[in-house]
Parts: C-alpha cells; sequence; structure tokens
C-alpha cells in the first residue's frame, strides 16, 4: 500500500500564486511568439535576399533552433552569455531563449508557406510599381502569415510549454516555476503539480480554440 | 513612345528574342499574334523591365528601360500590364486591390485612391462587386479587376498578354469588350492575342511574332487580307 494521503485543500489554497505564475507564462509565451515572428519575418527576407552572408546568418539561426534541444538554447542565453560578462535576468533569459526557439521554427513554417504563394503575385505587385520589399510587406506576407496561421498557433502552446524549462535557469515567478517552490515547501507534490498541469492544458487549450475563432474572423477570403 | 532597337533575350541556350525591332508611337493600339513559344510574354515582361535583356535597347518616352541608372518603380508607373494568368490579390477585396499600389506606389490618400479605384471598377463593369475577394469572382471578372487595378495607377500605356487565353468561352466577350472601350479612348495599347477577330477590329497594326523576331507587320486589312511569308499563311490557316 502507498500511504500518501492526498490534501487538496492545502494545495488548493495555493491556487491565486499558480495563477499568478500563469499570467507570468503567458506573458513569456506571448512576448516570444511577438518577438520570434517579428525576427522569423526579417529571417525570411535574409532567406529571400541575394546577398550570402545573410542567407548564412538565417540558417545557421533556422538550424540551430531546431536542432538542438530548447532547454540547451535557453542554458546558453543565460549562462553561455554570462560567461561573456552578460548576466541576464532568468525572465530575460527565458524568454529571448523561447524566442531565439520560435523564431527558428517559424522561419521555416515561413518558408514552406512561401512555397504555396505563386511567383505571380510578387511579378503583379512588381508591374504596379512596388518595390521588392513592398511587395512582400503588402502582397506576400500576409499570405504568407495567413498559412502558417496553424503552425503558429502550434508554436505559440509549444512556447507554453517551454517556459517550464525557465528551471535549468532558476526563472521561479512562471507557472512551473511557482510550482515548484510549492513543491520544495509543502511537498504536496502531486497536488501541485496535478494543478499546475491542469492550467497548463486550459492555457493551451484556450489558445487553440481562440486560434481557430481567430483565423474564422480574419481570413474571410 | 515604345522603342524597341535590335532586342535579344536567352534563357541559358535558348535565344527567344533574336533581334526584335519595333515602335508603337502614342496612341497605336498594336496586337501582336504569334505561334506558342514564339516569345510574345517575354517581349511584353521585357518592355516592363521584369526580365533583362541581353543586347539591344528599349525606350519608353525616352527613357532606356534596361540601363543602370533607370529607376524602374517610377518606370513601371507609366506602363500597366495584365497577364494571361489571372493574379488578383486574393487576400485583399476587389476595392483594395485596386487601392494597393495608389497607395503605396503613387502615394496617393485613402480617399484619393478609394475615389479612383471605384471610378475604373465602374468602368469596366465591376462596380457591384467592391467589397468582394477574387475568390468570388468568375475568371473574367478577375481579369477586368486586374484591368482596373493596372488603369488606376493612370498608365500612358498597357500591355495585355493574353488576357482572354485562360477563360472559358462565355467569358472572353466581356474581357474583348473592356479592351475595345479602352482602345477607343485613345489608349496606347500592346495586345499579345489569338482572337483574330479582335486583332482586326480594333487594332492600328497588327505584329507577327514567328521564331523569335517579328516575321511580318502591318495594318490589319493588309496582313490579314494578304499575308506574304509562307509562316502567316501557315499560321492564318491554321487559327481560323
Ligand atoms: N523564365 C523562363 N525561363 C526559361 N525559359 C523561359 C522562361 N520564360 C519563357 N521561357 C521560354 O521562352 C520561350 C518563349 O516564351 P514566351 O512565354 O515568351 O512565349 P509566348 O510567345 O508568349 O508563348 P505562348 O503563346 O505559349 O504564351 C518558350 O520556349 C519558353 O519556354
Ligand atoms: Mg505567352
Amino acid at each position: 500500500m502507498f500511504n500518501y494521503t492526498f490534501r487538496w485543500n492545502q494545495a488548493l489554497k495555493s491556487l491565486p500564486q499558480m495563477l499568478e505564475g500563469a499570467l507570468v507564462t503567458m506573458e513569456i509565451a506571448i512576448l516570444s511568439m511577438v518577438i520570434g515572428i517579428a525576427i522569423a519575418i526579417v529571417l525570411t527576407l535574409f532567406r529571400l535576399s541575394p546577398l550570402r552572408p545573410l542567407r548564412a546568418v538565417a540558417a545557421v539561426w533556422v538550424e540551430i533552433a531546431r536542432n538542438t534541444p530548447a532547454l540547451f538554447q535557453i542554458y546558453m542565453v543565460h549562462f553561455g552569455l554570462g560567461s561573456f560578462g552578460i548576466h541576464l535576468t532568468p525572465y530575460l533569459s527565458l524568454l529571448i531563449g523561447i524566442a531565439y526557439n520560435n523564431a527558428g521554427y517559424l522561419t521555416e513554417n515561413f518558408r514552406g508557406a512561401l512555397t504555396a504563394i505563386p511567383e505571380t503575385q510578387t511579378r503583379a505587385a512588381r508591374s504596379l510599381g512596388m518595390t521588392s520589399l513592398q511587395a512582400f510587406r503588402h502582397v506576400v506576407m500576409p499570405q504568407m502569415l495567413r498559412i502558417a496561421f496553424l503552425p503558429m498557433t502550434n508554436q505559440m502552446v509549444w512556447a507554453i510549454l517551454m517556459t517550464s524549462l525557465g528551471a535549468v535557469v532558476a526563472m521561479n515567478s512562471d507557472l512551473y516555476g511557482v510550482a515548484n517552490d510549492l513543491n520544495a515547501r509543502t511537498f504536496r507534490t502531486f497536488e501541485i503539480f496535478a494543478i499546475a498541469a491542469v492550467i497548463f492544458y486550459l492555457i493551451t487549450k484556450t489558445i487553440t480554440i481562440s486560434a481557430r475563432l481567430l483565423a474564422a474572423r480574419l481570413f474571410r477570403y | 513612345m515604345i522603342e524597341i532597337e535590335n532586342v535579344r533575350k536567352s534563357f541559358g541556350s535558348l535565344e527567344v528574342l533574336k533581334g526584335v525591332s519595333l515602335t508603337v508611337p502614342k496612341g497605336e493600339v498594336l496586337t501582336v499574334i504569334g505561334g506558342s513559344g514564339s516569345g510574345k510574354s517575354t517581349l511584353l515582361t521585357c518592355i516592363n523591365g521584369l526580365e533583362p535583356i541581353d543586347s539591344g535597347r528599349i525606350l519608353v518616352d525616352g527613357v532606356e528601360v534596361h540601363a543602370k541608372g533607370t529607376d524602374l518603380n517610377r518606370l513601371r508607373r507609366k506602363i500597366g500590364i495584365v497577364f494571361q494568368q489571372w493574379n488578383a490579390f486574393p487576400h485583399l477585396t476587389v476595392l483594395e486591390n485596386v487601392m494597393l499600389a495608389q497607395r503605396k506606389v503613387l502615394g496617393r490618400s485613402r480617399a484619393e485612391a478609394e475615389a479612383e479605384a471605384v471610378r475604373q471598377l465602374k468602368h469596366v463593369g465591376l462596380g457591384d462587386k467592391l467589397s468582394v475577394y477574387p475568390s468570388r469572382l468568375s475568371g473574367g471578372q478577375q481579369q477586368r479587376m486586374a484591368i482596373a487595378r493596372a488603369l488606376a495607377m493612370s498608365p500612358d500605356y498597357m500591355l495585355f498578354d493574353e488576357v482572354t487565353s485562360a477563360l472559358d468561352p462565355q467569358l472572353v466577350g466581356e474581357v474583348l469588350d473592356t479592351l475595345r472601350m479602352l482602345a477607343a479612348e485613345g489608349m496606347t495599347m500592346i495586345c499579345v492575342t489569338h482572337e483574330m477577330k479582335f486583332a482586326r477590329e480594333v487594332s492600328d497594326r497588327v505584329a507577327f511574332f514567328h521564331q523569335g523576331v517579328i516575321a511580318e507587320i502591318a495594318p490589319p486589312e493588309e496582313l490579314f487580307g494578304a499575308p506574304r511569308t509562307p509562316e502567316l499563311q501557315k499560321f492564318l490557316a491554321a487559327t481560323v
């Protein structure tokens, strides 16, 4: 027989703290997505650029982001930069690490989306006198973002889950960090992590469902 | 005036334009006919600088298209082009399609661009489709929208590349009517087309493209009435 008695009451008392952690988790995920999308758009332009060095930057970024553990990426931001004398807070390290990972995956998603947009779109835009940047910005990019919308939602979910990797940089204000601290103090391991898991689940479900609703509204064409 | 002087152009080892010379004065309607793969589309995309050329020159109002210092984006404002494949911007409504370049390229205000877009769309008979997305338009309507989009830039020249060849037969008429209307209004036009009846009706001159050169060029009565080269005779016999 196992002699673990569930004490949900005690664990539930920490719910407000965990919800606060959840807010931090969402904040990091949202910021890391905004930054990740912005960088992925720039990397996509680098990829399309005639300049080799720019294409190389994009290629290296994507390769590292997609082929090394996200945990290493966050670790490197914190301790790697730290060894060069750049000391970031756990919050910033986690945010930058996730944004780095997001940008890599999203760039790859954008590449796929671009193959679905015919070259004639750019030609039509250029024929109207638009510069190549205008053609990208106003004609290609909106279509690319639409096609990549679902993969972007997946990345957002992934970003939420990646916040738990903040543990490696001693991040303690996000949902996982709060749960971890509570566990250390109360030893209600199962209850606390079960509650945290439910919160994670509810957040990611909300994201997937609202993304679907948003897509229906945004993309009427 | 568009002046094309001995233009040559290859794709890899395939020489597509083999010394094309042609002058299109303001106000002229020139139609270009010729077999598939003879280089007609290539010539049009060279005129607005979408394709580079290997030798020769193309001048539009005295400006050399492929010269180093030429501002192509500026030059392209003068030259409207409508392609064979429909290329409406699918994420924008019909109205927005026609407004976009006006705003970004010409710097017109929203109100100005919208007024001009509405005017051009009414002109081509799409006044009731302003807020529709292109996916809801028929092929003929999409082509007319593309024409309105080009016209809204107030171009001095219009280039049409087989704008009816991807259309169902019953939709060809409405697009050709739009072209006829433009011709009647005095627009300078180069129309690549397979529609011989149309070419006969609207053209000031017809050019017959064959194997990368203009094999014959003449007013329609002459070109269709008394084709001189055996190639043209053969081509006309095959298309009737
Ligand atoms: N971007 C390109 N790269 C390589 N070859 C090309 C390219 N564009 C055209 N060609 C080739 O150049 C030749 C002329 O093409 P073009 O499209 O100008 O002919 P066309 O007279 O317009 O024919 P059609 O009546 O079929 O439209 C063809 O053999 C075509 O395969
Ligand atoms: Mg063609």
